[in-house]
């Protein structure tokens, strides 16, 4: 297990060099001088070309990419911003935790909701809550995130006045944020465990587990519900990526200072190292949650377990063996 | 009162179909029989005469909808278990009653041990502690000839046998006094087959468990079977001892059944299949549901259902010509 953890530990470095590169490239390429943006226009040609040296944005385009990188991995350094002057790594921590508080409520709350929704449409398949659930994650699904936010907005906290329209000082803020980025999670949840529900349903080991007289809730809970929720995993896993990418509409239309809003406001100012910062810890963070799935994953399915060496309990039993023998 | 006593479970005019919105399909219709203490009974029919709709009857498991058990009386111990409640039901399936199933690979749950599987069925029908419980799961591996080290392996690192042994494991873990065996070596190949049939009769003997083996191979009935239920279309044809059906077959099917096995004495360069195919279960002929294949099929037989002749104590047939075909296997021949 920890073999593997460390493969994909290191995998995880050319992805994530891949989505710096581009990034990096897709700043480089675009028409405009930060060394004039940040002087204004007062400045004289001097003072420009002098700051283009000391910004190193005539160095070649490899160099640029490599000086940065190099920063990172050395001394933790993402730059300064262009605009503020103060190294982004602080920014970008500071803010982080709104985003990752934000997108690990909105997980949790659609996965509550989509899982048990899924299961109880499931087991009354074709009832009026099945029918209303496929209806409503329908819905769900297809509606753009940045319309639900402001038609929640328009409703909860303009007509009704039951909550604040945006801003981050307590509970009741995230309230709506929470809400919007969910809907969409909380549908594809549902959606994937009531179809994988009744596909588990219909296997023999749920009939093995009926006919052993198990009671209706023990054999959804413990023998269906458990298989069922392997391909949801890999939904919730993914979920939480969208999230993550959710955040930079939800944050702004919100007004909460996190990673996401801090990147749209990075790219507005063109602030080059700011919006580079910002996406390497979105892609981090992505990709840390999908190894944490595939972890997950080996905890339910034994089956995958096996195939990554065996676990701790049957290094056990294997030793125990050994003893034995040698006894 | 005594003889009353011998017959553990007794089916009376069981009739189950299965409702879709198109059709209505009639996969047992009204059959009856009896299973004495200690003894099995084998039923056999081709795939889709309703022998595990039987067997899923009597265990209270059809899928409700779309299946419904339309009239009879399944009466175990005298009591009637189509008017037991839901939770009387649970209560005997798995510790009274309990069911080997067909296909070993997909009967156990993939993601729990086999040990978690057996102890589970020991635990809700006996009141022991975990300890005691997971002590007798173990013990119930070592009785089917697994190891009781493996107690915490998943399906997955066992073979089919092994796997159907871990079945049968389950099923006679809390010693029922009936136990449903649905092809339980169809999924298996040869020798293995020998060997679960061999460790079931053991069982069986060892327990005292009465059961109903499920199967369309006649070999293994001959092996394993006091009496013979031959099943067609939702009907049992014709029923009787093992030596009523195997040296006296008056039903022209269970003769095709025979006749379909080759005769390693007599040379021969095809098979001899009994011709056509199965009526549609939801579109059954008036008559005789056989009659359609029957080489001695007549007027009468397409005419009316026909109903059930005795022709001895322990035989009885489903056959307008019944009379006039006896002799059984012999007559055949002659």
């Amino acid at each position: 297990m920890a073999k593997y953890i460390c493969k994909r530990l290191l995998q995880m470095i050319p992805v994530l060099l891949g989505v710096a590169l581009i990034v990096f490239t897709l700043m480089y390429i675009t028409p405009s001088n930060p060394a004039n943006m940040i002087l204004g226009d007062t400045a004289t040609p001097e003072q420009v070309a002098a700051l283009e040296e000391e910004l190193g944005l005539n160095d070649p385009f490899l160099v640029q990419f490599g000086n940065y990188i190099l920063g990172i991995v050395t001394r933790f350094d993402f730059g300064t911003s262009w605009f503020t002057g103060k190294p982004i790594v602080g920014e970008l921590l500071l803010r982080f935790p709104k985003t990752a508080l934000l997108a690990a409520l909105s997980v949790v709350l659609s996965a509550i909701i989509g899982i048990v929704c899924g299961v109880v449409a499931a087991t009354k398949q074709y009832s009026i809550f099945d029918n209303l659930a496929t209806a409503i994650s329908l819905v769900g699904v297809s509606m753009p995130s940045f319309w639900l936010a402001l038609m929640l907005c328009l409703l909860f906290a303009v007509k009704l006045g039951w909550l604040p329209v945006s801003g981050s000082y307590g509970w009741e803020y995230w309230v709506l944020p929470v809400v919007t980025l969910g809907t969409s999670g909380a549908a594809n949840i549902m959606r994937m465990t009531r179809s994988s529900m009744l596909e588990v349903i219909r296997m023999d080991y749920i009939r093995t587990a009926r006919a052993k007289g198990q009671s209706e809730r023990m054999v959804i809970t413990r023998h269906a519900l458990k298989n069922a929720l392997i391909p949801v995993i890999t939904v919730i896993g993914i979920q939480f990526g969208n999230l993550l990418g959710g955040s930079v509409l939800v944050e702004s239309v919100f007004a909460i200072p996190g990673l996401g809003k801090y990147g749209v406001d990075a790219i507005k100012q063109r602030d080059l190292p700011a919006v580079l910062g910002s996406v390497l810890f979105l892609a981090v963070t992505f990709s840390f949650v999908n190894l944490l799935t595939d972890i997950l994953y080996s905890f339910i399915d034994p089956r995958i377990q096996t195939s990554l060496g065996p676990s701790r309990r049957q290094k056990r039993a294997a030793a125990g063996k050994a003893e034995e023998g040698a006894a | 009162m005594n003889e009353m006593n011998d017959i553990l479970l007794e089916v009376k005019d069981l009739a189950i179909e299965y409702r879709t919105r198109k059709s209505l399909v009639q996969a047992v219709n009204g059959i009856s029989f009896q299973v004495p203490r200690g003894s099995t009974l084998g039923l056999v029919g081709e795939t889709g005469a309703g022998k595990t709709t039987t067997a899923l009857g009597i265990m209270g498991l059809i899928p409700v909808p779309p299946g419904k058990v339309a009239g009879g009386e399944i009466l175990f111990q005298g009591e009637d278990l189509l008017q037991k409640s839901p939770a009387e039901m649970r209560a005997i399936r798995g510790k009274r009653i309990s069911m080997i199933f067909q296909d070993p690979m997909t009967a156990l749950n993939p993601i729990l041990t086999v040990g978690d599987q057996i102890c589970e069925v020991i635990r809700l029908h006996e009141k022991l502690s975990k300890h005691e419980a997971v002590a007798k799961a173990k013990e119930m591996l070592e009785l089917v000839g697994i190891p009781g080290e493996r107690y915490g392996e998943f399906p997955h690192q066992f073979s089919g046998g092994m796997k159907q042994r871990v079945v049968i494991a389950i099923a006679l873990a809390c010693s029922p006094m009936l136990l449903i065996a649905d092809e339980p070596t169809t999924a298996l190949d040869v020798t293995i087959q020998a060997q679960v049939l061999l460790l079931m009769n053991n069982l069986k003997k060892e327990l005292g468990t009465s059961m109903i083996l499920i199967t369309h191979d006649l070999g293994v009935v001959a092996e394993t079977c006091e009496n013979v239920a031959i099943m067609y279309a939702g009907e049992i044809v014709e029923m009787g001892t093992l030596e009523d059906i195997y040296e006296h077959a008056r039903h022209p099917y269970t003769r095709g059944l025979f006749d379909s096995i080759p005769d390693l004495d007599v040379e021969q360069d095809r098979l001899k299949p009994i011709a056509g195919l199965m009526p549609d279960p939801s579109a059954l002929p008036v008559g005789c549901s056989f009659a359609p294949r029957c080489p001695y099929r007549t007027a009468a037989c397409e005419a009316a259902p026909v109903g059930s002749t005795q022709l001895s104590p322990t035989h009885c047939v489903r056959c307008v010509r019944a009379g006039e075909l006896a002799g059984g296997k012999e007559g055949g021949q002659a």
